[in-house]
């Protein structure tokens, strides 16, 4: 017990003293996962749409395949991106392995399938009629589309506030990809794993607060913009 | 015209004695400023590395990014070219990888040793040994928790000779592959009360922190060399060969040489550098002072 306090403690002087290195790790991972996430969510949302509106072959199919995508292991994804990149695999050309965009790669691998999921239920929650009186009131289909996102908005928000917790704290794939370097691709998630393996526990915990720290500013700000969170 | 300079600067560093260098001389800024290197967790955990590269950095302009991984992976990656230098301990590994053109060429940079690491109270009775190999038979016999690192590093390596040399099959209950890091492996073995082989730098590292303590030590056979090898050019033209010939000629030059020696934890030297000497000899003078 008393660890975990001293770990805590230790964890707010890390926050307030302005370590560099710290703000750095933070500052990574932020600015990874974030990326990540711009990336990731265009496609998805068009992908949650077309698998809910369209009418094609095999749409249940590939339903199924992203639900079976949210089970792939962090370090599989990880292993199969880094193979991929690796100078020897088929994309080695660009020399991207060990650098933060394979590690970017890595979390977009990761965040579409949750995020095509998560939407793509949210999505069957809004009445068919929103899209058909949209279109009958003369709207085009953007303008339909961008009415249906607005009927989801706050479905959109729950996966992409989830998507994001998941790849920000994801250790497997970064470690592979990133290769944990010092200053460019440690991340919080890696760096812990590294203070753990180093048998700095406290280091280790105060990193993991720092992060539910940070995490939580941000769920409060999106949900002062969302609103009260209540049914009307 | 700059890689002339640049070999020239290499050249004057690695003539000059052991001085530090004067801090107002801006470095030359390399071509291709950005080196990986990939190592064992053993320089990177105990904290050298983070001693010695700020200072080559400073010297040379080059940026190190260190990737930490078993021996085994080190390797594998520099095979791959995926990096641009290796630092490993795993001699037989190491010519192996120089032989089938992987690399340019070994350098020896430092070494260690290894220390058998078992629980205060020796049930198997490993301290009335001599020899490592004679240690890890008496562990089987008395089936005695053995956490091995089981992850193909430069120690496990060493750790699958000894059992080799002892002519014993490591397996059943008592044996656990762990597949972690040395440091892992160090907690791992302090919370199950059992022996385990490390290095002696992650070991110093981690006397404070583990409830274990050395039972062998001083043997020939547990000598540790690190080696540093250049990946090679021929088969990855565009790979950092300057940068990493760079990092190499500063490793083994006399300024080089004398900061891993300087480097100490709890006021004890973790790496006795080594460069150009003859290996056989430092076996020697180690089971002496052991």
């Amino acid at each position: 017990m008393s660890r975990l306090l001293e770990a805590s403690g230790h964890a707010l002087e890390l926050l307030f003293s302005g370590d560099f290195e710290l703000w750095l790790i933070v500052g990574i991972s932020f600015k990874t996962s974030l990326l990540a996430m711009v990336f990731a969510t265009p496609p998805a949302i068009l992908a949650a749409f077309a698998l809910a509106y369209g009418n094609f072959a095999g749409r249940r199919f590939l339903i199924t395949v992203f639900s079976t995508l949210l089970s792939a292991p962090a370090v599989v994804v990880g292993l199969t991106l880094y193979l991929l990149l690796s100078r020897q695999g088929p994309l080695g050309d660009l020399r991207l392995l060990f650098t933060q965009t394979a590690m970017v790669l890595g979390q977009i691998a990761l965040a579409v399938p949750i995020l095509v999921v998560m939407m793509h239920a949210s999505l069957q929650g809004v009445d068919r009629r929103v899209w058909e009186t949209a279109r009958m009131l003369g709207a085009g289909h953007l303008r339909a589309f961008l009415t249906v996102l607005l009927e989801l908005r706050f479905g959109l928000m729950a996966a992409l506030l989830a998507t994001f917790g998941r790849i920000i704290a994801e250790v497997g794939a970064s470690m592979m990809l990133g290769g944990n370097i010092l200053h460019y691709t440690r991340n919080i998630p890696t760096a812990i794993a590294l203070e753990t393996s180093k048998g700095e526990f406290a280091q280790g915990i105060a990193l993991g607060i720092v992060l539910l720290t940070l995490s939580f500013t941000l769920n409060l700000l999106l949900h002062y913009v969302q609103g009260k969170g209540q049914v009307g | 015209m700059l890689k002339a300079l640049f070999a020239g600067t290499v050249l004057v560093f690695s003539l000059t004695t052991a001085q530090a260098a004067d801090p107002s001389a801006e470095p030359l800024k390399p071509a291709n400023p950005v080196l990986k290197l990939a190592t064992t967790t053993s320089t990177d955990n105990s904290g050298l590395l983070k001693e010695i590269l700020p200072v080559f950095e400073k010297e040379t302009g080059y940026q190190v990014q260190v990737i930490a991984v078993g021996t085994g992976k080190a390797l594998k990656m520099g095979e791959d070219g995926d990096v641009d230098v290796v630092l490993v301990h795993a001699r037989a590994a190491e010519d192996k990888f120089v032989e089938e053109g992987h690399g340019d060429q070994r350098y020896g940079v430092m070494y260690n040793d290894f220390v058998l690491l078992g629980p205060e109270d020796d049930k198997a009775g490993v301290k009335e040994t001599e020899t490592a190999v004679d240690g890890v038979k008496k562990i089987a016999e008395a089936q005695a928790v053995f956490v091995s690192r089981g992850d193909d590093s430069g120690t496990d390596k060493m750790e699958k000779s000894l059992w080799k040399d002892a002519e014993v099959t490591p397996e059943g209950e008592w044996y656990r592959e762990a597949g972690q890091g040395m440091g892992k492996v160090i907690q791992m073995a302090g919370e199950l009360g059992a022996y385990t082989l490390s290095d002696r730098g992650t070991w110093l590292a981690y006397t404070d922190k583990s409830p274990l303590t050395i039972v062998l030590e001083g043997d020939e056979k547990l000598f540790n060399p690190y080696g540093i090898i250049a990946v090679s050019q021929k088969k990855y033209p565009d790979i950092n060969h300057d940068g990493a010939q760079a990092l190499i000629d500063w490793m083994i030059s006399p300024e080089g040489q004398k900061i891993i020696g300087d480097f100490k934890i709890n006021g004890k030297q973790l790496f006795i550098p080594d460069a150009g000497e003859d290996e056989q000899d430092q076996a020697e003078d180690m089971k002496e002072a052991a």
